[in-house]
């Protein structure tokens, strides 16, 4: 079947197979391999991407249900050389070790800081229960989130 | 990880969604996809027709004020539910439960309807749409018939909704008494190990109406009729919410499985009814 989904802004029209999940979609036939595949059972979060605006598991989502809609992957966060505040807040705080969970990570936390702004730790930790890191120890994590959130606030950040 | 092959449909309206599954036996409606598409990729389900309901979603997804109560379209997500300010203040108990399901991915995809048509064991909406008293209303080719949320669950994945169906909205009764879900999660998936519902209105220092439901721990949800007749009308103390709640399990065989066996999850249970009734007492 014929399928024509907007991804960072590009259409990309590509005829697949009925059952083509959304993230095989965007990384065979997009050719965007930023989003990853950690579990392939919707737990681990690796292959969040934003369908629509919303923060989606795109293991867990037909290529055929996004037929028609935006999707934004880690590919569409920078501007050109300019890294996205939560980035620079992921590579400010160490927010990663290996980085395999990580786009996964910075596609939730630009769903969670859209929707709070101004996140207590418990919230971070809360809004990203759906993203698995076997490095870090989510430490890390929730400070890159609250630099992310503090600089897109327009507050000065204090440093280290 | 891929399903197995199937021909996939996406109707526009909810009369040619049921022509499709008349016509094509072997046929699964997918709503959010959160249940039914982790199964086909573990080929627990291989349906030949996929109805995708992504184009009725303009029809079945909503939150709609009718006075007594609050109508609810089948496809109207977790994330849409738990951020309504009439759903938070009128059915207080749907808000928090829904709140409480997987994680702020899974919220944003799964439905209400979804969930309570698939009725996984280990669901939380399902104790919430007991405790409410919510109604379903479901529609097939000769018409639409609305159905009680205690005929509703029939057992293990096993609903009123029949061959040919589809759920179209819940109705959930506008409450404004005392509610609290209380849930001990899974610590991998997320699903309830065990989760109870209350919903109860103060008389005085005495309890007037109480429903109590427990989810997690049967082959479906339940209301806990034992809990309920030990508070009815009593004086609140938290020694009767205990030994109401040592009712939670009357009746039941609980299930097991490696995480929890029968007596765990049974203890549970009880423990969490429980806190619920203090829960719902402090806030009514
Ligand atoms: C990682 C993860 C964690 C989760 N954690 C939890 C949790 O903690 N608690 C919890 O309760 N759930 C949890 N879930 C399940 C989630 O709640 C599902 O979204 C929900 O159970 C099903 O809703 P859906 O819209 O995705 O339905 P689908 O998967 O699309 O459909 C489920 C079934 O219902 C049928 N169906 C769907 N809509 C209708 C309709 N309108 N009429 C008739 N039949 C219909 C379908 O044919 C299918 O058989 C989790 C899921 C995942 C992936
Ligand atoms: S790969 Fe999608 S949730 Fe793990
Ligand atoms: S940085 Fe390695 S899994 Fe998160």
């Amino acid at each position: 079947m014929k399928v024509s989904i907007k991804v960072n802004g590009q259409n990309y029209t590509r005829d697949i197979e009925e059952r083509t999940l959304l993230v095989h979609f965007l990384r065979e036939q997009a050719g965007l391999t930023g989003t990853h595949i950690g579990c392939e059972t919707s737990l681990c979060g690796a292959c969040t991407v934003l369908l629509n605006g919303n923060a989606v598991k795109s293991c867990t989502v037909l290529a055929a249900s996004a037929d028609g809609t935006e999707v934004t992957t880690v590919e569409g966060l920078a501007k050109g050389n300019e890294l996205h505040p939560i980035q620079e807040g992921f590579w400010e705080k160490h927010g990663l070790q290996c980085g395999f969970c990580t786009p996964g990570f910075l596609m939730a936390t630009v769903q969670l800081l859209e929707r709070n702004p101004n996140p207590t730790e418990d919230e971070i930790r809360h809004g990203l229960e759906g993203n698995y890191c076997r490095c870090t120890g989510y430490h890390n994590i929730v400070k890159a989130v609250q630099f992310a959130a503090a600089k897109m606030r327009g507050e000065a950040i204090a440093a280290d | 990880m891929y399903p197995a092959k199937f021909t996939y449909h996406a109707p526009w309206s909810v009369e040619e969604a049921i022509t499709l599954m008349n016509e094509n036996e072997d046929s699964k409606l997918i709503a959010g996809g959160h249940s039914l598409l982790p199964t086909m990729k573990m080929r627990l389900a291989t349906p030949a027709h996929l109805i995708d309901m992504k184009n009725l979603r303009s029809l079945l997804s909503y939150i709609h004020d009718k006075g007594d109560h609050i109508a609810i379209g089948s496809l109207t997500t977790y994330h849409q539910i738990e951020s309504s300010s009439l759903v938070k203040q009128a059915a207080a108990i749907l808000a928090q439960t829904v709140s409480e399901v997987g994680d702020m991915q899974v919220r944003n995809m799964g439905t209400l309807g979804g969930s309570i048509a698939h009725a996984d064991p280990a669901g939380d909406p399902p104790a919430a749409i007991l405790a409410s008293n919510a109604t379903m209303v479901i529609q097939s080719s000769g018409g639409e018939r609305t159905v009680a949320a205690s005929d509703f669950f029939q057992g293990f994945f096993e609903t009123a909704v029949g061959a040919g169906e589809i759920l179209k909205e819940i109705r959930v009764p506008k409450f404004s008494g005392g509610s609290s879900y209380q849930k001990f999660k899974h610590p991998a998936s997320g699903y309830a190990v065990a989760g109870v519902a209350v919903c109860l209105t103060k008389n005085g220092g005495n309890i007037g109406g109480v429903s109590v439901s427990v989810t997690g721990v049967s082959d479906g949800a339940y209301r806990a009729n034992g809990v309920e007749a030990a508070l009815t009308g009593q004086a609140f103390s938290e020694a009767l919410a205990a030994s109401a709640a040592a009712h939670a399990i009357d009746g039941i065989d609980a299930l097991e499985d490696p995480f929890a066996d029968a007596a765990y999850r049974g203890q549970l249970a009880k423990t969490l009814a429980k806190r619920a009734i203090i829960a719902a007492w402090n806030n009514a």
